[in-house]
């Protein structure tokens, strides 16, 4: 796997050390992979593939509002309270990921400080990324008039 | 000389969106004006209303085609032109994306929204020249499904790759969704050997050359299309200044190491 | 673009022309069919019109010039050109307010048929072009038929103009044209140059002609072989009002300042003084951007283009579909100042200003180009001697 994202992210001997907790999974399309409110306890490092992250929306089908590709992170909730996920998951192709178990990975992280510090500071910057993409698209910039008004 | 608009027949007017339509023009008479390039503009006159600059769109068989959204009441009057009408037409105006320079380069051809009007013919004459040029990538982000430009022809270009993410999403849809820069994780290219074409609102233009600058594309392999205010399209006016540019002269395609400076001027 | 010039001293050699020698002047240039205009007295200002004879030149009126300031005063003596800019430019008459440009007409098939306009043969003669206000029309030039379009209309009326110079011998509290590198002295592109002397020898011309068509005007006026008095005399005065400038710009490269400078704290300074208005840009004699308007008559089948001119002040000047992009007055007056010094050479290869100091004398508020200028470049200096511009 290149090492790209989280993998890029984390110094030499922690990354062995996570990767080792690390299972190969794969999801065929369409696959939910999670479901909004459960209870969060893992996470994936997408290998191939696509997921769609979708709410739940009654009486249609879930509305897809954000695509994730390879190499990405899948999931952060498992990181802090309530352990829940926000928002359900789908494979939106034939997906291939590492799977990490967050105990494991919290029980390492209590260990190795290193280790705990860049996963933390990778997930924020995830979260800040996808906070910009979805402030970005507040924006309606491909609307008519620019994000500006009609005048 | 390109001061007074040529007469054009309009040959064909489609919808695109529910906004936005492909209007086909050949001249009237047989004058017609010299051949656009991909990534110029031409000044289109709707009888009376007034004038706008629009890109050309298409560039096929002679027949000169723009894309068009009603926004203004000059677009609004050009997206209402029935075949057989005349439309006025100066140009060509401004710089052209200049494929001839990155030949054997891979491409990257990122568009937003209306964005991809003027990317098209450059598109299509890539695909119509394959060995000319390295692999060629096409990211599209639309608003919604339904805003999505050219669908049909889409699925030609993916040599080997074109993608689509929207903003917003119904719940049929079962594409992407999320900003353009997410496409660039599954385009296949080597950044130092890349030439990017983008166009699209500025913020789309400026997030995504900062995403292509990370990722190694080198700032005058990215060419992006910038919009201002434009009367006269002969670089007489003043209106379409850009500090130093004149962008209906130096541009509307400026390198991105030109451009990055002077994007990054609030108000300039 | 101008006639073939001729080496002024060769076959045109300097001559005298007395008080009546102008009146002559006046009345050639109408007999071989030309539309003179030049400064005259009119409602408190001198300003450029049609002249019949060199009698309505202003002589004996001079100006009292300062920032957001203009007033005639009578001179003790009986100059006719003792007088600095006025509140127009040739530009008014090269590069008119509005002009239409071309007219549509559709006929019953929805056939659209476009006439372009013929401008009507104009054959000016401009009396009384100062050195600064050459230098602005050889700008515009640039601007109008120096790129790959050419406006043919401009060129028509540029072309046919005949240009009589006068240097200057009385600059006003605004000028500036030494710092810009105009004047006071002649430069070449004139048909015909003169400077004013008047002295206990009396009032008189010297006359030289700078192109083949100047110097066969200057032939067939009554006129006598310049004396060394008459040149010394010419000389001295155009060298004393270079020493006479009201005002300067910083000694320094002042394209190099405006790019360094299009974050200084000075923009919200002037902003707080600038009205917006865009007199600056309406009287200087550089300024050339222009807006379009459609017209249709009431039938709605006939229909026409007209340029008329505009300022970068305007709000709308930047208007996109979704707003005007410079909405501060700190970023329109930066525009304004910061292409006239600085983008200008970008796009022109030359500087947008001449230094003749019409955009303070009518700015009602009183903004000085010069002192922003200076106001830069001493923050420009501050900046660097806090070492927050230094490379690393």
């Amino acid at each position: 796997m290149k090492r790209v994202g989280l993998l890029a992210a984390i110094p030499e001997g922690s990354r062995e050390r996570l990767m080792e907790l690390g299972r190969e999974v794969s999801f065929p399309v369409d696959a939910r992979i999670f479901e909004e409110g459960s209870r969060a306890d893992r996470f994936w490092l997408i290998r191939t593939g696509t997921v769609n992250l979708d709410i739940h929306v009654p009486g249609r089908r879930a509305a897809v509002v954000e695509t994730l590709g390879e190499g990405r992170l899948l999931g952060w909730s498992w990181l802090c309270p309530p352990h829940q996920w926000h928002l359900g998951a789908e494979a939106a192709s034939p997906v291939r990921a590492w799977e990490f178990s967050a105990a494991e990975v919290l029980a390492l992280c209590a260990r190795d400080h290193e280790l705990d510090h860049a996963l933390l500071t990778y997930v924020v910057e995830v979260i800040g990324r996808r906070l910009r993409a979805a402030r970005t698209r507040l924006l309606d910039l491909y609307g008519p008039y620019g994000s500006g008004s009609d005048q | 000389m390109t001061a007074v608009p040529l007469p054009y027949r309009v040959v064909g007017n489609r919808a695109e969106t529910t906004d936005t339509r492909t209007v086909e023009l050949l001249p009237v008479g047989d004058g017609a004006l010299p051949a656009f390039r991909p990534g110029q503009f031409a000044m289109l006159y709707a009888f009376g209303v007034g004038e706008i600059p629009v890109s050309v769109a298409g560039l096929r068989d002679g027949v000169l085609t723009h894309t068009i959204r009603g926004v203004g009441a000059v677009s609004r009057a050009l997206c209402a032109v029935r075949p057989g009408a005349h439309v006025g037409v100066r140009g060509p105006f401004g710089t052209g994306w200049d494929l001839a320079t990155a030949a054997g380069r891979d491409l990257l051809v990122v568009a937003g929204g209306i964005g991809l009007a003027p990317l098209r013919p450059l598109v299509q004459a890539v695909v119509s020249m394959p060995h000319r040029h390295g692999r060629l990538n096409v990211l599209i982000g639309a608003r919604t499904p339904e805003d999505l430009l050219y669908r049909d022809e889409l699925e030609g270009w993916a040599r080997p790759y074109c993608g689509v993410t929207v903003d917003r999403a119904g719940t049929d849809w079962r594409g992407q969704v999320g900003v353009v820069t997410t496409l660039l994780d599954q385009a296949t290219f080597t950044p130092h050997d890349t030439t990017a074409f983008v166009c699209g609102p500025e913020v789309m233009i400026r997030a995504t050359a900062r995403e292509l600058l990370h990722r190694g594309v080198p700032a005058r392999h990215i060419r992006v299309s910038l919009e201002r205010n434009m009367h006269c399209a002969t670089g007489h006016c003043g209106h379409c200044q850009l500090g130093p540019l004149l962008l209906c002269r130096d541009g509307p395609v400026v390198g991105y190491d030109r451009a990055q400076p002077l994007l990054a001027v609030r108000e300039l | 673009m101008t006639a073939v010039a001729v080496p002024p001293d060769a076959d045109s050699p300097a001559c005298v022309l007395d008080g009546e020698g102008v009146g002559a002047l006046v009345r050639e240039l109408r007999a071989r069919g030309r539309t003179v205009i030049g400064p005259t007295v009119r409602d408190g200002a001198v300003v450029l019109a049609e002249l019949e004879s060199a009698d309505e030149l202003p002589y004996g009126w001079g100006v009292e010039l300062e920032a957001g300031h203009y007033r005639i005063r009578r001179r003790s003596d009986t100059a006719a050109f003792a007088h600095s800019a006025g509140p127009q430019s040739w530009k008014n008459f090269l590069h008119p307010e509005r002009v239409r440009q071309w007219s549509a007409d559709r006929g019953p098939d929805g056939g659209v048929t476009v006439r372009a306009e013929r401008p009507e043969p104009t054959s000016f003669a401009f009396l009384g072009v100062r050195p600064c206000d050459l230098r602005a029309i050889q700008i515009q030039d640039r601007v109008m038929t120096g790129g790959r379009h050419r406006d043919d209309a401009y060129e028509e009326r540029r072309s046919g103009a005949f240009l009589v110079l006068v240097e200057c011998t009385e600059p006003g509290a605004t000028c500036f044209c030494v710092s810009m590198g105009t004047g006071p002295a002649a430069q070449p592109g004139y048909d015909l140059a003169l400077t004013e002397v008047l002295d206990s020898a009396g009032h008189r011309f010297l006359a030289r002609a700078g192109t083949a068509r100047g110097a066969e005007v200057l032939r067939s006026l009554p006129r006598r072989p310049a004396d060394d008095v008459t040149r010394t005399r010419a000389r001295e005065d155009v060298e004393a009002a270079a020493g006479r400038m009201g005002r300067t710009m910083p000694p320094v490269d002042l394209r190099a300042l405006m790019a360094d400078s299009l974050t200084a704290e000075r923009w919200d300074d002037v902003a707080a003084r600038c009205l917006t208005c865009g007199n600056c840009t309406m009287a200087c004699p550089t300024c050339f951007c222009t807006t379009t308007e459609d017209v249709t008559d009431l039938t709605g089948d006939h229909a026409e283009r007209w340029r008329r001119w505009e300022s970068c002040y305007d709000l709308d000047f930047t208007h996109l579909p979704g707003g005007s992009v410079r909405t501060s007055p700190r970023s329109r007056y930066r525009q304004w100042l910061t292409h006239k010094l600085g983008t200008w050479w970008d796009q022109f290869d030359s500087s947008g200003c001449v230094g003749c100091g019409r955009c303070l004398v009518w700015c009602p508020v009183a903004i000085d180009i010069t002192e922003e200028a200076h106001a830069l470049h001493q923050e420009a200096l501050d900046r660097r001697a806090g070492g927050k511009d230094e490379a690393p």
